[in-house]
């Protein structure tokens, strides 16, 4: 493995920030665009909740909008159409998927196994570029005419075929057209992080000594490249069926429009597993180093995510109970499905005997990981109630689902991401992000999520549908309109009390306090380093490794509580290299 | 407002309720242990100078406690549950003696079509009537749904029935309305900007108000 | 960071800037009650006059049940009936949309008037039923119901759209940029909403009257071939020929299928 440093020209500016090939630029540059996208899908999200909490009224700021979206002040409803659609788009691809995947898969794989970059750094730069080439893709859906594509995050067909049935024509074709980029970007990614894991680790970095955060991302790594080119496959038909006159959606002329559903979903399921799995690799790192203990049942936790990761394919029918599918297919879609409750349920009781008789340091990360594992119980018991195709009767399609959804990706990925970035944060920029200013954050936004997602469970159950530009207009619904206003003013909220993180990651950045070498006691590779880490790593050397990852408060750690894995004791034996042609 | 489910008004709310009910309980006993759990530990395992952690890589035992209780839970549940599935939604359930019905969907309006005077849909003297489904109280009725354009969803809250109105398919939902009364339908799958306005309604009558309605309409209908 | 709010505000500035492009204007004219627009040629020109009628017996105007819309049922003392065809007294047939569709010497331009022509939405219905207007004249559709109401345009020359209104009170405007004989309107909705419009590049065309009754003003002189659309009776042709400023008489009979 060639080293870095040696024959490196000193680079300009643009070569160095730019157009790296640093696996830890490149996830910087991940953080920043995604976070750019969080924002944006935030934005959204607020123009949809005035509508659900004060429907018809005139939304205070919507001067600004162009009169297809917003006449006189008032969201209208093929505008609200288009919000929920970007809203699920960017939150999932562009914000939520990124953050986990394209931040951390690039930060940290290297850097937790000892390696001085990913196997192709070039390729790593070009599923950058690729990715913030989606994003603007997708983001121009707003600006061209007809506006943004409206039929939903999940995009089914016939509505999303038919520009002359949905009102969106170009927008559409735009959405299929940033997927694919972005799938290649997803599997040239992949391609990077599973190679690096396989081929990369430091000598002593077997399989089971690799934190749980690698083992996510890894596992992860493989169903990405399995399940994007599904998505992009569809898209292309999408595309093809709106513009040059396929009919694979199209029942008139022998298609069929539960094949976008069957097509999707199978992405779609795996999809949300890489947006959970990461996270919960993370949050088994930062529990374990706030605990002060090993992880509880460390091979049980592998065990655990590849179970995850092998049923997730097998379940993708359950998002398709009610569409018309054979009912047989909803029996066997319901077993497999309640099976992967199984070892979901089996992380959260490990996470717990982590904590169990430990020495709990709730730094910021802590508490957001311990946010994590409490959100997430909800939002996986609530699948319990869908898994049971019976019960998935009245609630499919209700703000039920939104409940389950927002759970398991803001109450599990969002805070487990709060968690990470301040917990990597002196790795990637050499400083700590502020302490108090954490703290309140994690606490006002653990309430006021709560209060804006819990109560869906219950309008859900009311019947109150998705996407429903005005849930007045059921008199079934008019008695639970209090409950959306309460909702809305809880969302707005919770928002505006996102400006406290996004305050302190700022500031931090150039005020923060500098970091220690290894502020959390952490002992994970990374902390081996300096902050921030440098370009090439360790090169030209490479770092051995003598022990597990969660070796806290091991008896041979003498009067410290942690013990890192490169760290030498004298009754260490020196571990083989690996012997992989061209490993190091 | 109203925290629970809507009121019962078809067969199927029974078992339907009762299973929701049950789910209850088990994700809120789970619930109920993780939560408590996870507040127990925080207060109790703080750090404390002093302090240390207990030194352990888990428990074998544990992690076959709490894999196989949740798994027997599941197939349990699972079992229980596919036989209502099957009741609800398999075509040969659908009871011989059902009144058949056509809905068909479309942006943003439901088309209701009603037998006439032979008894037989699909023939010469049937009728239509936008948006409103008339049925009488304690028979099986049989929708076959159908969608003009792109997927829509029949949604009766009370009735506990949904299902997918998918151009090109012809797909049978079935229910028996246990209440007279006046309830809504819903379209469940966004399908245009009018979604939120494919509001229907279905009317549950005595059979003799039933059979009067059907005479009257098959006389002179509207448009 | 910084950055990040001045793209979303920079996003927003451009989002205003280029949706603005179609249409924007909210009109304060007053209703056009009469769809002709003011020529804009010679007032001095020749004039065609004539009455459309139909032989047979006329369909059954089915009334409309609009129980599902409380607001627009609320308007109606009794059931409003169905529009497709309506017919006055000795059978005088209503909403056909009569034009020149030959005979204009090529080449002559026609300003279109500044005043719009008002499509609204009352009662469910659509008023006017149908209608004519010039290629770049303003539509203006209003909703006076406070309910949703979708207008879908399905055009073959012209930019198909569809856009809603869901509050009473809203305007919006829109514009034609190519002829087309016609365009159909229709609510989504309320299934039995319908309204057509007749594009025409010249002010040569008129709406009969409940008394079957149509006047086309203004014509210089020539030989004009006129045409009758009727939404269910089909198309009928005349040919005028006009010499000065005389009042020439076309009749058009359709037959009631």
């Amino acid at each position: 493995m060639k080293t870095h440093d040696a024959h490196h020209a000193p680079m300009s500016f643009w070569q160095k920030y730019i157009f790296s090939t640093d696996h830890k630029i490149i996830g910087i540059q991940f953080l920043f665009v995604s976070l750019f996208f969080l924002l944006v899908g935030g934005l959204l999200a607020m123009q949809i909740r005035w509508q659900l909490g004060f429907p018809g009224k005139p939304m205070p700021g919507g001067g600004i909008l162009p009169e297809s979206m917003v006449v006189d002040g008032v969201i209208l409803p093929e505008y609200y159409i288009q919000l929920v659609t970007m809203h699920g788009t960017f939150m999932v691809f562009f914000a939520i998927m990124p953050l986990l995947v394209g931040v951390y898969a690039n930060f940290l794989i290297p850097l937790k196994l000892g390696a001085h970059d990913m196997a192709f750094p070039r390729i790593n730069m070009w599923s950058f570029w690729l990715a913030l080439l989606a994003g603007l893709i997708m983001l121009a859906g707003f600006f061209v005419p007809d506006g943004a594509p409206r039929a939903g995050w999940t995009m089914y067909a016939p509505l999303s075929a038919r520009p002359d049935l949905s009102g969106a024509t170009l927008s559409q074709q735009l959405w299929c057209v940033s997927i694919v980029v972005l799938g290649l970007s997803s599997v040239l990614g992949s391609l990077n992080y599973i190679t690096t894991v396989i081929n990369h680790r430091a000598p002593g970095m077997t399989w089971f000594r690799m934190p749980l955060s690698v083992w996510a991302l890894f596992i992860t790594a493989i169903l990405g490249v399995l399940a994007l080119p599904v998505l992009q496959g569809a898209a292309i038909m999408l595309l093809f069926d709106q513009t040059i006159g396929t009919h694979f959606f199209d029942f008139g002329a022998g298609g069929q429009p539960l094949l976008w559903q069957h097509l999707f979903w199978f992405f779609g399921h795996p999809e949300v597993y890489i947006l959970i799995l990461p996270a919960m690799g993370m949050v088994s790192d930062i529990i374990a180093n706030g605990s002060r203990k090993p992880i509880f049942g460390y091979h049980s936790m592998v065990f655990a995510i590849i179970g995850i990761a092998f049923l997730g394919w097998i379940v993708w029918g359950h998002h398709m109970f009610m569409s018309g599918m054979n009912p047989t297919l909803g029996s066997t879609f319901m077993v497999s499905t309640l099976l992967i409750a199984v070892p979901s349920a089996i992380k959260v009781f490990n996470w717990l005997g982590t904590m169990w008789r430990g020495n709990l340091h709730l730094h910021v990360p802590m508490l957001n990981a311990i946010g994590f594992v409490s959100m997430f119980t909800i939002g996986g018991l609530s699948g319990i109630f869908m898994a049971a195709t019976p019960v998935d009767i009245p609630i499919h399609d209700t703000q039920f689902i939104v409940a389950h959804i927002h759970y398991v990706l803001f109450g599990g990925s969002l805070f487990a991401l709060f968690a990470a970035i301040t917990f990597w944060y002196p790795k990637m920029f050499g400083r700590v992000m502020d302490e108090r200013l954490g703290k309140i954050h994690f606490w006002l936004t653990f309430i006021t999520y709560n209060m804006t997602f819990f109560p869906m469970h219950i309008i859900g159950m009311g019947g109150q549908m998705r996407r429903i530009y005005d849930p007045t207009v059921y008199t079934f619904l008019q008695p639970q309109q209090p409950v959306n206003v309460f909702i809305t003013i809880s969302a707005f909220a919770l928002f505006a009390v996102q400006f406290f993180f996004m305050f302190n990651f700022l500031w931090s950045l150039k005020r923060g306090q500098k970091a220690p070498q290894n502020p959390w006691n952490d002992n994970g590779l990374e902390w081996s380093l300096p902050n921030p880490a440098p370009h090439g790593n360790w090169a030209p050397a490479t770092p051995i490794v003598y022990r597990g990852p969660y070796e806290f408060s091991a008896p041979e750690a003498g009067d410290a509580d942690y013990l890192p894995q490169t760290k030498k004791l004298p009754s260490d034996p020196d571990p083989v290299p690996a012997t992989l042609p061209g490993g190091h | 407002m109203r925290w629970w489910l809507p009121d019962a008004g078809s067969t199927f709310a029974g078992p339907i309720d009762t299973l929701f009910l049950v789910i209850l309980i088990i994700t809120g006993i789970a619930l109920v242990i993780v939560e408590v759990g996870v507040v127990t530990f925080v207060i109790r395992y703080r750090a404390r100078p002093g302090r240390k952690a207990f030194y352990t890589h888990g428990s074998t035992r544990a992690e076959v406690i709490w894999t196989a209780i949740p798994a027997v839970t599941m197939v349990a549940l699972g079992l229980v549950s596919n036989h209502y599935w099957v009741l609800m939604k398999d075509k040969n359930s659908v009871p011989p003696n059902a009144i058949q019905m056509g809905v068909h969907a479309k942006q943003f309006e439901w088309e209701v079509s009603y037998a006439g005077p032979d008894g037989t849909l699909g023939t010469p003297d049937d009728f239509t009537v936008r948006n409103q489904l008339h049925i009488p109280v304690d028979q099986p009725v049989a929708v076959q749904l159908t969608a003009e354009d792109v997927i829509h969803s029949f949604f009766v809250p009370e009735f506990r029935v949904k299902q997918d109105a998918v151009p090109g398919m012809n797909i049978t939902a079935w229910f028996q309305a246990t209440k007279t009364g006046e309830y809504e339908i819903g379209c469940a799958e966004l399908c245009g900007m009018g979604h939120y306005r494919m509001r229907g309604r279905v009317f549950v009558h005595t059979p003799e108000e039933f059979n009067t309605w059907l005479a009257q309409q098959a006389a002179g209908g509207s448009e | 960071m910084k950055g990040r709010i001045f793209s979303v505000v920079g996003g927003m500035f451009l989002l205003t800037v280029c949706g603005k492009g179609e249409q924007s204007q909210v009109q304060a004219a007053p209703p056009a009650i009469d769809p002709a627009p003011a020529s804009a040629s010679s007032s001095a020109g020749g004039t065609i006059t004539g009455k459309v009628r139909f032989t047979g017996t006329a369909p059954r105007g089915r009334p409309i049940d609009m129980s599902e819309e409380a607001a627009c049922k609320a308007k109606y003392t009794t059931p409003p009936t169905d529009e497709s065809v309506v017919a006055g007294a000795a059978n005088a047939l209503s909403n056909v949309f009569v034009y020149v569709s030959a005979g204009v010497p090529a080449g002559q331009t026609f300003t279109a008037p500044a005043t719009p022509v008002v499509l609204d939405q009352d009662g469910c219905r659509y008023r006017p039923h149908v209608f004519g207007v010039m290629v770049g004249q303003a539509v203006e559709i209003r909703n006076s119901d406070p309910v949703l109401h979708n207008i879908k345009a399905v055009a073959k020359r012209n930019r198909p759209f569809n856009v809603s209104q869901p509050n009473a009170g809203m305007k919006m405007t829109r514009t034609f940029a190519q002829p087309e004989v016609m365009v159909n309107l229709e609510c989504n909705v309320h299934g039995w909403m319908k309204a057509y419009a007749g594009v025409r590049p010249d002010p040569f065309f008129a709406v009969s009257g409940p008394d079957g009754s149509f006047t086309i003003k203004d014509l210089p002189p020539g030989t004009y071939t006129i045409e009758a659309w009727h939404e269910k009776f089909g198309t009928q042709t005349a040919t005028v020929t006009i010499a000065g400023t005389e009042s020439k008489t076309a009749n058009f009979t359709f037959a009631a299928r």
